[in-house]
């Protein structure tokens, strides 16, 4: 085979191998991802065995721990549903009640259980919007 | 002053747009004053803009409460040195920080090449005063760091105590250096392409841009590293967050370029994928930028990205295509076995990374576009495709130095791999002889670090006999001589040395780690991988205004824990909660001095063979101290409030509730950060210019071969 | 105070005229190494095109004898057989005596 021929053929191994590659990943990607979901589509839409990434607030007054697990409740940024969970795993810093928070959980039965490790608190003060007090450039 | 402040701003703004036009006039029309002009523009953008972040830094120290960010993210009780750095911990500021950074280094780029690359100089002088110009625009017109309140607040909202930590604060100044100087490489690049001029020299004036962009960014993501690890109560140092992302993919292609820069100076290949690298990395580096900022920066960054990013990437692709002809390359690879053919591997290999990172990362808006539904995707999905990679990459960096240049021969660089291989074999069946747990992906990291390390062991050792064989040098002098002559191979060497042992931290501690999280009464104690963690007594401290490690907690909760082995006394750890005052005042006039964000303070001993790390979250809920805040919330005025902490500070010592802990033994993880700052002194090595003399030497043999051709 | 503050700014604002407008006002500036080089605009280009070209082929050079060393290295270190490291060597020298050949073209010229 000549040299021009040989480079043709790396070429198209080379491509080949990197769009199985790229396949593989795109593919499991989609699998392997949990939708975002507020609280009120979490309980519309939830299916016992998938792992769903749940976004909201910590309910006021739903913070418990039990033994070696945290129970709260996550509701809707604007009212509505609540979703009570039983969480194991390290929680960050900034958890507590009123604050947003990102847990990915998984509906056994009826219940719904927080992944080990994947809370997730916004910090809250970082880079908020501006307070309601009066504003001017100067 | 926020007047000063905010006119400079628009001064800034003036002159980034007199800039571009003058160095677009002066490319265009041949006349070398307007680019002058254009040029010293950029100087004079430097030059405003510090006095822009002066203005703001003396409002920050001074507690000037009429600026906005002062207001917003500092305070009276904030110490000084976190009052300082507390200048870009807001949105407005880190804008600032930005553009100055990118107006210094600007300034930097375009005084080293003023004499030469004119017209690549001119358009890069045109791009970088686009890219400064846009982000002054954004400070003018929507993220004003010299916005003001009047009357002024008494008293600010105090830095975030998350932020109070020393590594926190410099780990902004690095990284948006890093970014900053990675886009100095891509509007030369840029430049090189709009001026076709693509050849050898906008290679080596970027090569230092570039290699500067991948130190700061090295350091950042180190120090980011480093910071969630020791200060956050999480306990882990990577946790492949949006974030952590951003700034790793610059930093991967930087890397990439790096290496394959050294091909088109050597062959004159790849033309294209260095111009694409240069331009990818710089790209990577603003979307990073944009990644970190939230809030209202998000419609921006929206906006941004479909309006501009598309457009911007676009333009990127007709360039490239349409100077295709000088982007061929003048060889090709001789030889599938040469030095030249493993670094287009690790080239594929850290694209590969990147774009796995990449997808990982902007999963969400992916998604949302293809699906309709946002979802994302977590570390085990990041983890499932960067560690096989990440092993393939330690391989290549042992097979590379082992291999010669141009074409090998193959006897040679099989009786070269002899070593190495042997290396890798030993080490696996040391380890599994020890009993070291099966995990077959820590297990492989291990053996491909034991082969780097003998491969790169080999390098030095027969380089100093080289070297000895020559010069006749007694070995150290020697081994000094050949690092300093080949500052490039043996820097580079070092690098990728730092590399295979901060790997083998990473593999150690994620695969061996034990945990354990857990409720202690005081005496209680719990047995983690071998070390038993007592529980002996509860710590409480009460500070009216700076605690020990200045971070402005007013009460802090904690235990003294004592770590033994077997029987002896290992290490004594005291982790502890930190409380801090909230600026609301619904939580009565004690609760508010504890309502404030609590922090975790972790208490850690670190060791050459293992971490030990606690965290403790004391159950403040507990009835018997809640019952105190509310009673002095009814009695007691809020001068006075601080009395009522004592009081509870006190009951927490004489009858502790309880309390939830934290306990992680990690394996090797001081080796993590021991690796890194070898990666960053073999990267000072490599970078290092090289001693003149060793130039002239290599002049007079050249003339000489061709004295003797002509004869 | 607002005085000040003003004054600063006026002469912030002169001093980045002063600065930004120099080449202008100034043509006969130290950009132009050339001395006996007409004022045109197209000879201009030409010297400026001609000094990119040398500066690439100094860069080139320095490159050629930078591999030069590299593959000596190689072989020192046993990386290459004798035969090869000849081969290699001789290429390689080959090549820097074309870039000092077009180097010495373009001193004549």
């Amino acid at each position: 085979m000549n040299p021009a021929r040989k480079r043709k053929v790396r070429l198209v191994v080379a491509l080949s191998a990197a769009v199985a590659l790229a396949t593989a990943l795109i593919y499991t990607s989609f699998n392997a991802s949990s939708p975002a979901l507020t609280p009120s589509q979490l309980v519309r839409q939830a299916q016992p065995g998938r792992t769903y990434t749940l976004t909201g607030k910590v309910a006021a007054g739903s913070v418990h721990r039990n033994g070696g697990a945290l129970d709260f409740s996550v509701e809707d940024r604007v009212g509505g549903t609540t979703v009570p969970l039983v969480y194991t795993g390290s929680v960050p810093d900034p958890f507590r009640e009123g604050r947003e928070v990102i847990v990915t959980v998984e509906k056994q039965g009826s219940r719904y259980i927080g992944e080990r490790d994947s809370l997730i608190t916004k910090c809250p003060s970082k880079f908020k919007t501006a307070p309601a007090h009066q504003k001017q450039n100067a | 002053m926020a007047g000063l402040g905010f006119a400079c701003l628009l001064m800034a703004l003036l002159v980034c747009v007199y800039g571009i036009g003058a160095s677009l006039y002066g490319v265009r029309s041949g006349r070398a004053e307007f680019t002058a002009s254009g040029r010293r523009s950029v100087y004079a953008l430097a030059g405003v803009l510090t006095v822009a972040f002066a203005v703001l830094e003396v409002a920050f120290l001074r507690n000037d409460f009429v600026f906005n960010t002062v207001a917003d993210t500092s305070s009276r009780s904030t110490p000084t040195f976190y009052r300082a750095a507390a200048v870009w911990s807001s949105q407005e500021g880190s804008l600032l920080l930005w553009a100055w950074l990118l107006s210094l280094w600007s300034s930097l780029a375009l005084f080293l090449t003023r004499r030469r690359m004119r017209d690549i100089a001119s358009y890069a002088t045109a791009i970088l005063l686009g890219f400064g110009g846009f982000f002054i625009a954004l400070m003018v017109f929507y993220a004003n760091p010299f916005a003001t309140t009047h009357p002024a607040p008494a008293e600010g909202a105090g830095l975030d105590p998350l932020l109070r930590f020393p590594t926190m604060m410099i780990h902004p100044p690095m990284l948006y250096s890093g970014y900053t100087l990675a886009t100095i490489p891509l509007a030369f690049g840029m430049g090189a392409l709009l001026s076709r001029r693509v050849d050898a020299d906008w290679l080596k004036a970027v090569r230092r841009f570039a290699f500067a962009a991948w130190l700061f960014l090295g350091v950042g993501i180190l120090l980011g590293a480093r910071w969630s690890y020791s200060e956050l109560g999480w306990g882990g140092y990577w946790g492949w967050d949006a974030v952590e992302n951003a700034s790793l993919m610059p930093w991967l292609t930087g890397t990439a370029f790096l290496h394959s820069l050294m091909l088109q100076e050597k062959r004159g290949m790849l033309k294209v994928w260095n111009v694409s690298l240069v331009l990818a990395t710089g790209t990577l580096a603003i979307m990073g930028t944009f990644l970190v900022r939230s809030g209202v920066l998000n419609s921006i960054h929206a906006f941004g990205g479909a309006t501009l990013g598309v457009p911007f990437v676009t333009l990127i692709g007709v360039l490239i295509v349409s100077r295709r002809d000088m982007l061929r390359s003048e060889h090709r690879l001789d030889s599938l076995l040469s030095r030249e053919s493993i670094f287009l591997a690790n080239n594929v290999v850290l694209v590969g990374l990147c774009f796995v990172i990449f997808w990982g990362t902007y999963f969400p808006l992916i998604s949302a576009a293809v699906t309709g539904q946002e979802s994302s995707v977590g570390p085990p999905w990041f983890d499932r495709y960067t560690v096989p990679l990440a092993l393939l990459l330690v391989l290549l960096s042992g097979l590379g130095p082992v291999i010669a240049w141009r074409r090998a021969t193959l006897a040679n660089a099989r009786r070269n791999l002899l070593m190495p291989v042997a290396g890798a074999l030993l080490t696996l069946v040391v380890l599994l002889l020890a009993g070291v747990p099966g995990r077959p992906y820590a297990l492989a990291m291990f053996s491909c670090a034991g082969f780097v390390l003998t491969s790169l062991g080999q390098e030095f050792v027969r380089g100093t006999r080289a070297r000895r064989a020559m010069a006749g040098e007694p070995a150290p002098q020697a081994l000094l001589a050949l690092v300093r002559r080949n500052r490039r191979r043996y820097g580079g060497y070092v690098v990728h040395l730092g590399m295979a042992v901060l790997f083998i931290g990473v593999a150690a501690s994620s695969s061996f780690k034990h945990a354990s999280e857990l409720s202690l009464a005081p005496g209680q104690s719990a047995r983690v991988g071998g070390y038993e963690m007592k529980y002996e007594r509860p710590t409480a401290t009460v500070t009216p205004q700076f605690d020990r490690e200045h971070t402005g907690s007013t009460m802090a909760l904690g235990a003294e824990v004592n770590v033994s082995k077997d029987g002896h006394h290992v290490a004594t750890l005291r982790p502890s909660q930190g409380y801090y005052a909230s600026g609301e005042s619904s939580a009565g006039t004690v609760g508010s001095l504890i309502a404030g964000q609590a922090v975790s303070h972790i208490s850690m001993s670190g060791g050459v063979t293992r971490d030990l790390w606690s965290a403790i979250q004391p159950d403040i809920g507990a009835p018997v101290l809640q019952r105190i805040v509310s009673t002095g919330n009814k009695t007691l005025p809020s001068e006075d409030a601080l009395v009522a902490l004592l009081y509870l500070a006190r009951e927490y010592l004489k009858h502790p509730p309880p309390a939830q802990f934290h306990f992680i033994v990690s394996p090797l993880v001081m080796w993590i950060w021991i690796g890194g700052l070898i990666v960053l002194g073999g990267g000072l090595i490599a970078i290092w210019p090289a001693p003149s003399t060793v130039r002239r030497r290599v002049l007079a043999r050249s003339r000489a071969a061709r004295g003797l051709a002509r004869a | 105070m607002d005085i000040l503050i003003a004054v600063c700014l006026v002469v912030l604002a002169l001093a980045v005229a002063y600065v930004v407008s120099a080449p202008l006002r100034a043509p006969q500036d130290e950009e132009q190494h050339d001395p006996d080089q007409g004022r045109s605009r197209a000879s201009e280009k030409e010297a400026a095109d001609e000094k990119a070209e040398l500066d690439s082929l100094l860069t080139a050079r320095e490159n050629k004898y930078k591999e030069i060393r590299d593959a000596e290295l190689d072989f020192r270190t046993g990386k290459l057989s004798s035969d090869d490291y000849k081969a290699i060597d001789a290429e390689l020298r080959a090549e820097a005596l074309e870039i000092l050949d077009q180097l010495e073209a373009l001193d004549r010229s």
